[in-house]
C-alpha cells in the first residue's frame, strides 16, 4: 500500500504498525517522534497502531549528542 | 554629539577625557578613547566614543540594562527582558546557549541538568577546571552571574523525564533543547506537541565530529517547531563531540531562541 511518509510517497507492507514501519526503515523507536494524520503517536501504542492506505506519516529522527 | 558610557552627551569643544569623567563617572580610573586606553589630558573630538571606567567594581544592575539597552535599542532589549527561555541539559550545546542569551540579557532562563561537571567534558563545556565536581547547574549559574548579573536564574536538579515537563516549562517563551541523549531529545519534542502548546521549541539533532560548517543548518519542521544540527553525525566513539562545531550548532539555537522572541519567526504564541 502507499502511504505519505515525510512529504513523500512509499510502498510498504499491507497491514503494518507504527513499530513495522520504524523496523523497515531502521530507526530506533524511542529516538523518533511519530505523527500519524496530524495525531502525535505515543510510543507505548507503536505496536497497536496500524497504518492504513493514503495515511499521512511523519517521523522526526534524532541522534544522541549535546 | 559624544558617546560616554553608551549614551549620547552634549560635545563641548576642547573638552579632555578626563573632564568628561570629572562630569559623569567621577570615580573612573580608565578612560578609553574610540576603543583605545588614552590618558585623562586626551582631547576628545566630536562625534568620539567613549568609555570610562572604574576598574575592578563591577556596575550595578541598572548600569548593565542601560549598557545594553544603548547596544540593542530599547526596542529589542525590553523584547529580550521580558522573555524566558528554558534550557534542557547543560552541556556543550546547553553551556553555549546560556553563556549567549546571558550575555545579551534575557529576562529569565530555567536552567536544568542533573549532573556533575567531568574532566570529559572540558573539551567543549564552558566550565573551567576548578568547577569539576560540580552540579553543572551550580556551576554555570556561577559563571553566568558573572557574565551578568542582572538575569534571573531558576535551576532544576532533577533527573527530568518526559511526564515531568509540562509541569516545569509550560510558561516558558522559548524551550531549547540540548540533551545529549536521544530518548530524551525524541520524548522532549513530543511532550511541546502535546503538551505545551503555547511554548516555541528549539531542538538539535547531528553535531558531533569536526565535519563541515555549512551541513549545521536550522530546520523549521513546523511554526514555532525548529531543529538544529546536521541531522545525521551521532556522537560514537572515534567521532565526538568538540566545541568548535558544538558551538556552531548552540549558536544556531540561540538565534533561533532570539529571532522568536522578537518576532522575526514564528512562535506559538
Amino acid at each position: 500500500m502507499n502511504i505519505t511518509l515525510n512529504g513523500n510517497n512509499k510502498s510498504i507492507q499491507e497491514i503494518s504498525s507504527v513499530l513495522d514501519l520504524l523496523k523497515s526503515l531502521e530507526l530506533t523507536p524511542e529516538t523518533v517522534v511519530v505523527e500519524l494524520n496530524t495525531t502525535i503517536i505515543q510510543p507505548d501504542s507503536y505496536d497497536t497502531t496500524n497504518i492504513a492506505e493514503d495515511d499521512w506519516v511523519e517521523i522526526i529522527r534524532f541522534v544522541g549528542g549535546g | 554629539m559624544l558617546k560616554v558610557n553608551e549614551q549620547t552627551r552634549q560635545f563641548q569643544s576642547g573638552i579632555t577625557i578626563g573632564e568628561l569623567a570629572n562630569k559623569y563617572k567621577p570615580a573612573a580610573d580608565l578612560f578609553i578613547l574610540n576603543g583605545f586606553p588614552v590618558a585623562a589630558d586626551a582631547a576628545v573630538q566630536d562625534g568620539d566614543s567613549c568609555t570610562l571606567i572604574q576598574k575592578d567594581v563591577i556596575p550595578t544592575p541598572d548600569e548593565i540594562d542601560s549598557f545594553l539597552i544603548a547596544r540593542h535599542t530599547p526596542g529589542i532589549q525590553t523584547k529580550i527582558k521580558q522573555s524566558t527561555i528554558a534550557i534542557l541539559g547543560l552541556g556543550g550545546l546547553g553551556s553555549a546557549v546560556a553563556g549567549a542569551m546571558a550575555k545579551i540579557g534575557i529576562g529569565k532562563m530555567l536552567l536544568s541538568d542533573y549532573d556533575v561537571v567531568e574532566p570529559s567534558n572540558l573539551n567543549r563545556q564552558h566550565y573551567f577546571i576548578d568547577q569539576i565536581g560540580m552540579l553543572k547547574t551550580d556551576a554555570l549559574k556561577a559563571n553566568l552571574l558573572r557574565m551578568n548579573p542582572s538575569i534571573s536564574l531558576k535551576i532544576i536538579r532533577e533527573r527530568l523525564t518526559e511526564s515531568l515537563l509540562p509541569g516545569h516549562f509550560s510558561n516558558v517563551d522559548v524551550l531549547i533543547e540540548c540533551f545529549d541523549d536521544p530518548v530524551m531529545k525524541a520524548a522532549t519534542l513530543r511532550s511541546v506537541l502535546t503538551e505545551m502548546k503555547t511554548v516555541a521549541y528549539v531542538g538539535s539533532s547531528g553535531m558531533a565530529g569536526f565535519g563541515d560548517n555549512n551541513k549545521i543548518h536550522t530546520k523549521m519542521e513546523r511554526p514555532g517547531i525548529y531543529i538544529v544540527g546536521d541531522e545525521t553525525s551521532e556522537a560514537r566513539p572515534g567521532m565526538g563531540l568538540m566545541a568548535p562545531r558544538v558551538g556552531i550548532a548552540a549558536h544556531h539555537q540561540a538565534n533561533q531562541a532570539l529571532r522568536i522572541i522578537l518576532g522575526a519567526d514564528k512562535g506559538r504564541k
